[in-house]
């Protein structure tokens, strides 16, 4: 089976590699760009663990080729801490909105998608659009809360730079 | 498993006329990654769409209506506001398939194509009489959308046909569509019945309908006899009651896990009779 020449830009750094025609952009992320920070749950695109953005729109890396990714800018968690943690990050540990952690780095990568496009979200409008990342420890309240606050935080600075 | 990307319709068609294996097409890949994942689906060939050019365009036609590219996301078209006024029927009903993540990728004509009779953005499309743009290995065909369901997981495409682009029509003046469904939850579900209702007023007198079921026949339904019952009337109680029998009248469903028999039949009746209220006031505006 002959393998396909991807080439991408992963969190800014342009990488190539030969990917399986069947090879998820989940499994090329993991097993040849080492970057195991994005999880696999279901596989299937239920779960929301995998979650990445590719050229800027949320999507679940296990329900996309890697060939597909060729050409693409994609963006995992290993990502979203520049010089510190993201505000999302921060807060997350100062609500413990974790307890496994398996399905965090899907949803902290889906909570920045949701604030860069609304950065005033309702607690239902956080809700729906993290329908999609299953979490079986915290019953959600704490991940909403963290959410929140750090759309509140991230909306001051806003003010204060400009 | 050979991973195509032909750069027009016509190539796409060539390669799928001339396969011998199992053959998928890929848009979004929202069902056939899940099928491969499953094993349910093993393919050959793996044609990718989305290097054709325009498939992930949304332009208006030179009748006023909108021609949608088989590529377009969920997430897309949920963000065109012209599109949205024009039918938001349509939109609401794409909208519901899957997650934020899964609206990412997920596309209308991926939709239609895997055949399911609950998928969420296809009665909306037949009420809206929205045609789809077949190509194949002889040339482009139209056909309407309630055409190109024949079962569950079947299409009516030929061996090489592909959908090339959806085409809605004109919304013209005081036309209003609507599409709901019911969950026993509120999100992340699939439909149990759905039903979706495009109409036109003069005055308040209703004088175009279409009306679809979903999740209730082997097929989404078009169901003249729902259209019949309202055309004419200004949806006073009486003709609301009147839809109600002719939407269950025309379910037949099957009982599974998700719903009885019983139980769709008289949901149907309740979803048409919901989603024209909102049709009609939507298109008094």
């Amino acid at each position: 089976m002959s393998k396909i020449h991807v080439t991408t830009t992963v969190n800014g750094d342009p990488v190539e590699f030969l990917a399986d025609p069947r090879e998820t952009l989940l499994d090329a992320l993991r097993n040849q760009l080492d970057l195991t920070g994005t999880k696999e749950g279901c596989g299937t695109g239920d779960c929301g663990a995998c979650s990445v953005t590719v050229d800027g729109t949320l999507v679940c890396s296990c329900l996309m080729l890697a060939a597909e990714a060729n050409g693409k800018r994609v963006e995992t968690i290993e990502g979203m801490a520049k010089e510190e943690l993201h505000p999302l990050q921060r807060k997350f540990i100062e609500h413990a909105a974790l307890q496994c952690g398996f399905c965090t780095p899907g949803i902290l990568v889906a909570a920045k998608a949701l604030l860069e496009r609304n950065p005033d979200p309702t607690d239902t409008e956080v809700r729906y659009w993290l329908a999609g990342n299953l979490c079986r420890c915290t019953g959600y309240d704490k991940i909403v809360r963290a959410v929140q606050d750090a759309a509140a935080e991230m909306r001051q600075d806003h003010r204060g730079a400009a | 498993m050979r991973y195509h990307t032909p750069t027009s319709f016509a190539d796409a068609a060539a390669i799928a006329a001339s396969a011998t294996g199992t053959l998928r097409f890929l848009a979004g890949g929202t069902d056939v990654l899940v099928q491969m994942r499953a094993g349910m689906v093993q393919p050959d060939d793996l044609i990718d769409l989305k290097h054709i050019p325009g498939v992930d365009k949304i332009e208006r036609t030179a009748e006023g209506g909108w021609r949608i590219g088989i590529a377009v996301p969920g997430i897309v078209l949920g963000g065109h506001a012209d599109l949205v006024r024009d039918w938001p029927g349509v939109v609401e009903g794409m909208n519901l398939v899957g997650s934020t993540q899964v609206q990412g990728r997920a596309t209308l004509a991926g939709n239609l194509c895997n055949g399911s009779p609950a998928a969420d953005s296809v009665p909306g499309l037949i009420a809206a009489g929205a045609t789809v743009t077949v190509t194949g290995p002889n040339g482009s065909r139209e056909m309407a959308v309630e055409q190109v369901p024949a079962g569950p997981g079947k299409t009516n495409l030929a061996k090489g046909e592909v959908i090339s682009s959806i085409t809605l029509p004109p919304r013209g003046k005081n036309g209003g569509d609507c599409y709901l469904r019911f969950i026993p939850r509120t999100e992340m579900d699939i439909a149990v019945v759905g039903c979706a209702v495009s109409l036109r007023l003069e005055g308040d007198k209703v004088v175009e309908a279409r009306v679809a079921l979903g999740a209730v026949a082997p097929t989404v339904l078009l169901s003249e006899a729902c259209a019949k019952a309202i055309i004419g009337t200004t949806l006073d109680d009486a003709d609301l009651a009147a839809l109600a029998k002719a939407a269950e009248g025309e379910a037949k469903p099957i009982s599974d896990k998700r719903g009885t028999k019983e139980f769709r039949i008289e949901v149907a009746g309740v979803l048409a009779r919901r989603a024209a209220k909102i049709a009609y006031d939507r298109a008094r505006g």
